[in-house]
């Protein structure tokens, strides 16, 4: 009975705090890369990430981000490119079905602009990542717009014969924004 | 009275033969590509399908400018009316589907959401936004008028080879950068 009480209580706790991803507006964040084929421009977007943020803009070294991406949500423009992007050569959803980033530092370069340190896996293979990000306040919600050119080949994304730059190149530019309702001052 | 038929310019015979190289090689390319599992063949396949087809159109339209200040040969004495008809008509249509073919894969290109960029270095401005229903619209419209193409193709040819086997006049050999016209002499 006693455990159950403790159940129930820490059960009550649990729902009382807020899950930190519910801060976050999903259907005006957008996760988007652009890639290049025979180079030709490619837009391309994740449809499903959870990210949590803590953002400090009078510490901002205190600041944290960590956000996960649901590869299989992959849209590449045209649904044979995504049934493909989803294979072992390339992300190999089965093994690795998210890419993670996890903040380590977060530096502040001017008012509103910032730069996140952080570490950034895809596919097993982990590598530092530093992204500029600048913050825009619209309303009750704060708007973090950042990207950063990622090389495909150092997460082995695209091996065997698609390792060839020739075709698809090294280079995507990834490119995104997050849209967080900031909580009300009391 | 001069027998001796007059030739196309020998820049209307280069253009005529190269355009005609380059529309076999996109034919083919093309039904070999979609056939193809998602590769970096396949990409490549379709790029120089797409490099190939706007310069079948950009060749076209010289052809068409050097036509005008140019203008073919006449046709063969004894051709009767309706064969002259077909014979323009075919010419005509022939024309315009050169132009109007590679449109239909730069559109479909653009509302398929690959631009096109010519020979990996120009990119073209994409003609209609990113459009599923378009793209698959414009992909049977680009279709048909191949298979179009083929038939035209296959009449042109036929005709050609009807002058010269049957008619043995030089409606071919005037477009021809090898063969010497026949000389009128030997003609019955």
């Amino acid at each position: 009975m006693k455990a159950v009480t403790a159940l129930f209580a820490a059960s009550l706790l649990l729902a009382a705090a807020p899950t930190p991803a519910d801060d976050i507006d999903y259907a005006q964040s957008r996760i988007g890369f652009t890639f290049k084929q025979m180079n030709v421009p490619v837009e391309g977007s994740f449809k499903k990430f959870r990210a949590q943020m803590r953002f400090d803009d009078k510490r901002p070294e205190a600041s944290r981000a960590e956000i996960e991406v649901d590869l299989t949500s992959i849209d590449t423009g045209a649904p044979d490119g995504d049934t493909e992007a989803q294979r072992n050569l390339w992300f190999d959803t089965a093994t690795h079905p998210a890419a993670k980033f996890a903040s380590s530092s977060v530096k502040r370069l001017a008012p509103d602009r910032y730069e996140i340190t952080g570490k950034l896996t895809i596919k097993g293979r982990t590598r530092d990542l530093t992204i500029p990000v600048e913050t825009t306040r619209a309303g009750a919600d704060r708007n973090f717009a950042g990207g950063f050119v990622l090389k495909r080949l150092e997460f082995a994304i695209g091996e065997g014969p698609w390792a060839d730059v020739e075709t698809v190149a090294d280079e995507v530019q990834v490119r995104f924004r997050m849209v967080q309702r900031v909580a009300a001052k009391p | 009275m001069p027998m001796t038929s007059e030739r196309y310019t020998a820049t209307a015979i280069a253009l005529h033969w190269i355009v005609a190289a380059l529309i076999v090689g996109a034919f083919a390319i093309g039904l070999i590509a979609v056939e193809l599992a998602v590769s970096p063949q396949k990409l490549k396949l379709y790029s120089w399908h797409k490099w190939i087809g706007v310069s079948i159109a950009l060749l076209a339209l010289v052809r068409i400018g050097w036509r005008l200040w140019h203008p073919a040969p006449a046709l063969p004495f004894g051709m009767r009316r309706w064969e002259q008809h077909v014979a323009s008509g075919t010419h005509v249509l022939l024309y315009t589907l050169l132009l109007v073919i590679p449109v239909t894969g730069w559109l479909m290109s653009s509302a398929s959401g690959f631009p096109v960029v010519y020979f990996g270095v120009l990119p073209l401005p994409d003609l209609v936004a990113k459009d599923k229903a378009l793209a698959d619209a414009l992909k049977l419209v680009h279709y048909v008028l191949n298979k179009t193409l083929l038939v035209l193709v296959v009449l042109h040819v036929a005709a050609a080879l009807k002058h010269h086997v049957l008619d043995r006049d030089d409606v071919l050999v005037r477009m021809l950068p090898f063969l010497k016209p026949r000389d009128p002499g030997k003609e019955t």
